[in-house]
């Protein structure tokens, strides 16, 4: 918008005689200064030039010292108009006293002046008005005569009625005399009439058995809970005789409430299930039919000193061997439970592996960066004698290819000691698996950023390789097909089978699991277990799908370690909660029918410590045993 | 190809509702005149399935109604009413502001009116489901007959309601129909039986109300009105059923008998036969004169097998019914004043004595506490002045209690001054694993005929037997260790008895289900059983393991609630017999 023009001011002549100096009046007019917000003046003068405003506005600061340092401070105004302060005057002051106290403004004004009446309060003896009075006025009126000689007719005639009382008590009669099934409407049918209230129990007795008043605490509770959240909506109380009960003081109220419910609750039929609840249980075989399976803890290896992480046990099944965090690789008698052998080496003890292959005896250790082939010199004689044969047999290629792993001979000491083959890896291994022919094993060593991962031995030829080329994220465990030449490698979340000789990927299981822990393949090789650290143990038929067949939540923790039997139709699971469940897991040969799988045993004895319990199981080879190690520094087996 | 786009909220469930607020605008009514309607007409709210699809993609909380149910009040002439009570409502106070007083009288004279009939007819079209719907009308009326007649309703609302109330009790007096009655901290429950309908309403003591300031009256106004015309109706056909006059006359021969001298005194003309017809001691004049109802016997039809099981059973419980009825026949009863007449006539009367009470209490008392015939007094004092050798003087919980027990109960627990036994609801069934109170078990053992135990003498059994049991129940606790120490030493015994071997065999922890004794083998199988049935649950799927931890959530805590009251009665009578022990021993 424009800036406001000046007007001519109407009065200038008046002004003139005054000081020019002093009158700074604004022309403006009666119009909202806000206008002038934005220029630099903020009117016109009687000249018609512009005035200016102050150069430097007032701000909170100056207005505070003014505040304090000025003694007219309480008397100044400012004039918008002009911008500028006006320091009022006495009589100003005192006007606007006078006007605050609600008193005239003029000082002089007599507002108690005696009050004189305009006509006086005597009567005259003169009339005001001396009109004489109308003749209609005392004569009757023939409008009116003529208007109730017309209703004295009506009446007579009998068209007017005097008015009847009307009728206050209502009439009832017999509301259902003709009652018609047919003539109910749809809505009926769909009505739903108000559910009855619910009559009362013993507690609401003005005598009650005495072991339905509240003690001293419930009433406190109760008295402390929302009126939502009580269970009962009032207090039980015992009178000894009626004429002591009082008047119940929510009467009303209940009654509104329930009147509420019935206009403003929406009605709803709501389905009770009801179902017995042992027809939910599913039918299963007995255990006792599915028999055998480990029913009892027989017999406890104790020795080491940390907790035992892995086992394994030969396959003749007459030895078993343990590796734990206290440095040491212990060889028992699985039958006596004695610890025929000792072994210390440099690292916690991740996994170790019996050969499976019976000619051979061999034990692939894993520890920090090493995977240690160990001949224990156990159990027969020839066996152990061959092995070292196959070892030293070896004759080193002519060509020397660059290999990911160092493979070094043991000699003298350490010979003695059992040890024969030393593989040192880039990283830290985790776990050692063997084919089930004996020749191969395989390393794992987790690591999120590469594709060294997975590393595969051949232990004949000291040949290393490393199947993959990329990473598919991070390596848990891995294993080889019991009967064909696939590869199984588990990442966090996905199992993929990896065809060997074609070197492909054949399938990719969906776990549906968070995070994978443990893996076992059944020996028939077409059935798979993977346990989880979120408490699941799936079940993979690989004929079927990639997605598990069925999921077992039957741990309360996460679980550490599964197994499967060789021979008998058992598989194992152990967990951190300390207990080993054992289940029947029947496979068929026939395609058409699922594997039944049956929990047959929870098998507890390991304590729990660190929040650790079992962390491996595994079968005897060929009884239907199962050893478990845990985190209490034992080993169990349960027969 | 596509044709036209489909719009959101056009149809389906977005189009079977209807917010409030739309319905009420719909129907052009205010909010009061809109839930008036709902009320008279039962109309309520629904919840849909969908909310956010019928609230148009909306979250905000609104009250939905059905469609349907909207454009079925739009045909309703009441509405019409409701319009026309408005415009007179505005006429009036035209009236009033101009000073026309003739015509404030002509409006108010011309006043619009409405009926309900037609509602409760198309509500329920049956009688039976009028009388199925009777429970809240009757807690209702009888609540508002006790208001006082002061500012909070219409005061002809309160005399209807009175005098519907009045009737029905006459009804259920005459028809004898009464089943169960219970004294609650709120009221007295009654529960009768009607034409085969099982009717129950809350009657409050006689008290002045103290009238809450937050309950909107209006709505229970409403509600009134509805129901009053309901139960009027009702009344009119259940009178008809029993071939009474309505609305209800006394007999002559009563009427007669009833004139009292100071009768004026007393009430009003308007209302004194309203207040002799309250005082329930006469019988009602028939249209027909008839001397009694005739037992209406079963026919027997030949029968079989179940059936005929069923007819006995039937024909028991009738038998049963009609013992009932008569249960207080020929005795003559005489109320103080401190007892609630009114209730205690009603029920004394609906089982066939005859009662009466002081004439300076209500009108219509038939004889004078000084009558010989009189066989009991219900008394609610401490203790009596003047008591006559051939009555009992009762309490008035033994009539309640006696009518709920369907027998004469044994007077001696009710007699003056003495502590009254916990009254128990009659309408609590208990079902297996449910609690039930040791004083229901011995009423229903009085029931089944057995005769109750000499009370002193139970007792000082009870307490005997009672160590007894302690000790037993420590002997349980115990039991198992000793049954394997004894095993344990048998077993050693036959052992060096068999050999006697220097070599010392430290004894081994014998197995439970190594040992053949027939309860451990029997212990084994239940072990054997639960672990069993423990493996298969782990097996259940997801969806029925939910469910079945929520049958078996809802069994536990049912359990512990019986645990818990046993234990609470258990500390009770444990406190109780300490003082009984304390007073003997300060006796002696």
């Amino acid at each position: 918008p424009l800036p406001p023009l000046p007007r001519p001011h109407p009065a200038k002549g008046i002004h003139k005689c005054r000081k020019m100096g002093q009158d700074i009046r604004n022309t403006v007019g009666n119009v909202p200064m806000e206008w002038y917000q934005d220029y630099p003046h903020i009117g016109y003068n009687l000249d018609g030039k512009k005035i200016f405003k102050p150069i430097r506005n007032k701000d909170e600061l100056d207005e505070f010292l003014d505040k304090m340092e000025n003694p007219d401070y309480w008397r100044t105004v400012h004039d918008k108009m002009t911008a500028s302060d006006i320091r009022l005057t006495d009589e100003q002051v005192d006007l606007v006293h006078r006007l605050q106290k609600g008193q005239f403004g003029d000082v002089n004004f007599n507002e108690y002046e005696p009050s004189v009446d305009f006509f006086t309060n005597e009567v005259m003896i003169h009339p005001v008005t001396n009109r004489p009075q109308d003749k209609r006025s005392f004569i009757p009126s023939l409008i009116e005569k003529e208007k109730v000689s017309k209703l004295v007719h009506a009446i007579k005639m009998g068209w007017i009625k005097p008015r009847k009382p009307k009728e206050t008590t209502p009439q009832y009669y017999d509301l259902w005399a003709k009652e018609d099934p047919n003539a109910i409407l749809g809505r009926h049918k769909m009505h739903v009439p108000a559910p009855k209230m619910r009559l009362p129990g013993h507690e609401e007795s003005y005598n009650p058995p005495p072991e339905y008043l509240l003690t001293e605490e419930e009433r406190l509770v109760w008295e402390q809970q929302d009126a939502e959240d009580r269970k009962l909506p009032f207090l039980p109380q015992k009178h000894s005789c009626l004429r002591a009960v009082p008047a119940f003081s929510r009467f009303i109220h209940e009654r509104f409430e329930r009147c509420l419910d019935l206009y403003l609750c929406p009605r709803q039929r709501k389905m009770r299930v009801n179902v017995n609840p042992e027809d939910l249980i599913p039918k299963l075989p007995k255990p006792k039919d599915l028999q055998p399976f480990p029913t009892t803890m027989s017999l406890v290896y104790r020795g080491h000193t940390s907790l035992v992480r892995c086992i394994s046990a030969s396959p003749t099944g007459q030895w078993l061997v343990s590796g734990s965090d206290d440095f040491t690789v212990r060889f028992w008698e699985v039958n006596t439970g004695r610890c025929m052998k000792t072994l210390e080496v440099g690292g916690a003890v991740k996994s170790v592996a019996w050969n499976p292959n019976p000619a051979v005896c061999l034990v692939a250790v894993c520890f920090e960066h090493t995977v240690l082939l160990l001949n224990p010199s156990l159990g027969d004689r020839l066996v152990v004698s061959s092995t070292d044969q196959l070892i030293t047999a070896y004759e080193p290629p002519e060509e020397d290819k660059e290999q990911a792993v160092t493979w070094a001979l043991s000699e003298g000491l350490e010979h003695n000691k059992g040890h024969r083959l030393t593989l040192t890896h880039p990283k830290a291994v985790k776990q050692v698996v063997w084919h089930g022919k004996g020749d191969y094993l395989s390393s794992v060593m987790p690591d999120n950023s590469s594709n060294l991962q997975v590393l595969i031995h051949q232990v004949s030829k000291r040949r290393t390789q490393n199947p993959f080329r990329k990473n598919k994220g991070l390596v848990q465990c891995v294993s080889f097909h019991p009967l064909r030449p696939y590869f199984f490698v588990a990442t966090q979340r996905y199992v993929r089978v990896y065809n060997l000789i074609k070197q492909e990927l054949t399938k990719k299981l969906m776990t549906n699991c968070k995070w994978i822990s443990s893996m076992a393949i059944h020996p028939g090789g077409d059935n798979l277990i993977c346990g989880s650290y979120d408490c699941r143990l799936a079940w993979f038929d690989l004929d079927l799908s990639t997605k598990p067949y069925k999921m077992l939540r039957h741990h309360k923790k996460a679980l550490r370690g599964v197994a499967y039997h060789r021979n008998y139709p058992l598989f194992a699971s152990g967990a951190d909660d300390g207990s080993v469940i054992v289940c029947h897991g029947m496979v068929y040969n026939d395609l058409l029918q699922n594997p039944l799988i049956v929990p047959v045993k929870v098998l507890k004895g390991h304590q729990i410590t660190h929040d650790l319990g079992v962390l491996d199981v595994t079968f005897h080879p060929t009884q239907p045993w199962v050893f478990s190690s845990g985190a209490d520094t034992t080993i169990r087996l349960f027969t | 190809m596509g044709g036209l786009q489909k719009k959101k909220y056009e149809r389906g469930s977005a189009t079977n509702y209807i917010t409030r607020n739309k319905a009420r605008k719909k129907l052009q009514l205010s909010l009061a005149d809109f839930r008036r309607l709902c009320i008279l007409k039962g109309i309520y709210p629904h919840e849909p399935k969908h909310k956010k699809k019928v609230n148009k993609g909306s979250t905000a909380p609104r009250t939905f109604y059905l469609f349907k149910d909207i454009r079925f009040l739009l045909h309703e002439p009441i509405v019409r009413k409701f319009r026309e009570y408005k415009v007179f409502v505005r006429k009036l106070r035209k009236a009033y502001g101009k000073a026309e007083w003739t015509g404030v009288e002509r409006l108010r004279d011309n006043k619009p009116g409405y009926k309900l009939d037609h509602i409760i007819k198309e509500r329920y079209p049956t009688f039976i489901d009028a009388l199925r719907d009777i429970d809240d009308a009757l807690s209702m009326c009888f609540l508002f007959s006790t208001f006082a007649r002061t500012g909070k309703c219409h005061v002809q609302t309160i005399t209807l309601c009175r005098r519907l109330t009045v009737e029905w009790m006459n009804y259920v007096v005459t028809s004898r129909s009464l089943r169960k009655v219970f004294l609650s901290i709120k009221g007295i429950y009654y529960q009768a039986e009607v034409l085969g309908q099982l009717i129950t309403w809350l009657v409050p003591y006689q008290f002045a109300h103290d009238h809450p300031t937050d309950v909107d009256y209006r709505v229970m106004a409403t509600f009134t009105e509805m129901y009053t015309t309901l139960f009027g109706f009702i009344n009119f056909r259940l009178y008809q059923t029993l071939n009474l006059v309505y609305p209800p006359k006394l007999d002559s021969k009563a009427e007669s008998e009833l004139k009292a001298e100071h009768e004026e005194d007393y009430a009003m003309d308007s209302e004194s036969y309203l207040e002799k017809l309250s005082a329930l001691s006469a019988s009602l004049a028939r249209v027909v004169a008839t001397a009694e109802e005739e037992e209406n016997q079963l026919d027997l039809f030949p029968t079989e097998g179940e059936d005929q099981e069923n007819m006995q059973a039937r024909e028991k419980e009738q038998k049963e019914q009609e013992a009932q009825k008569r249960l207080f026949e020929g005795l003559k009863f005489f109320l103080n004043r401190e007892v609630p007449r009114e209730s205690l006539a009603f029920i004394l009367r609906c089982f066939g004595a005859e009662v009466s009470w002081d004439k300076s209490l209500c009108i219509g008392g038939t004889y004078e506490v000084t009558d010989e015939t009189i066989t009991h007094q219900i008394v609610d004092r401490p203790d009596m002045d003047k008591q006559y050798i051939n009555r009992y003087y009762i309490q008035p919980q033994w009539v309640f209690d006696s009518v709920n027990a369907q027998m004469r109960l044994p007077v001696e627990d009710y007699f003056l001054g003495t502590t009254l036994p916990p009254h128990l609801s009659p309408f609590v069934e208990e079902k297996d694993g449910d609690y039930v109170p040791p004083e229901k078990l011995k009423l229903m053992a009085l029931q089944r005929g057995e005769k109750p135990v000499q009370e002193d003498e139970e007792e000082e059994d009870e307490e005997e037997e009672e160590e007894d049991d302690d000790e037993e129940e420590d002997d349980d606790v115990d039991d198992e260790e000793l049954t394997e120490e004894k095993n344990l030493k048998k077993l050693e015994g036959t052992r060096a008895q068999g050999k006697t071997l220097a070599v010392k065999v430290t004894p081994g922890k014998v197995k439970p289900w190594e040992t053949g004794s027939v309860g451990n083998k029997v212990r084994l199988e239940q072990e054997e059983k639960a672990e069993e049935k423990r493996l298969a649950i782990m097996m259940m799927k997801k969806k029925e393991k939910y469910l079945y931890d929520k049958i078996m959530f809802g069994k536990k805590r049912t359990t512990r609630e019986v645990n818990k009251l046993t234990a609470k009665r258990k500390a009770h009578e444990d406190a109780s017999k300490a003082q009984k022990k304390q007073k003997k021993a300060k006796k002696q």
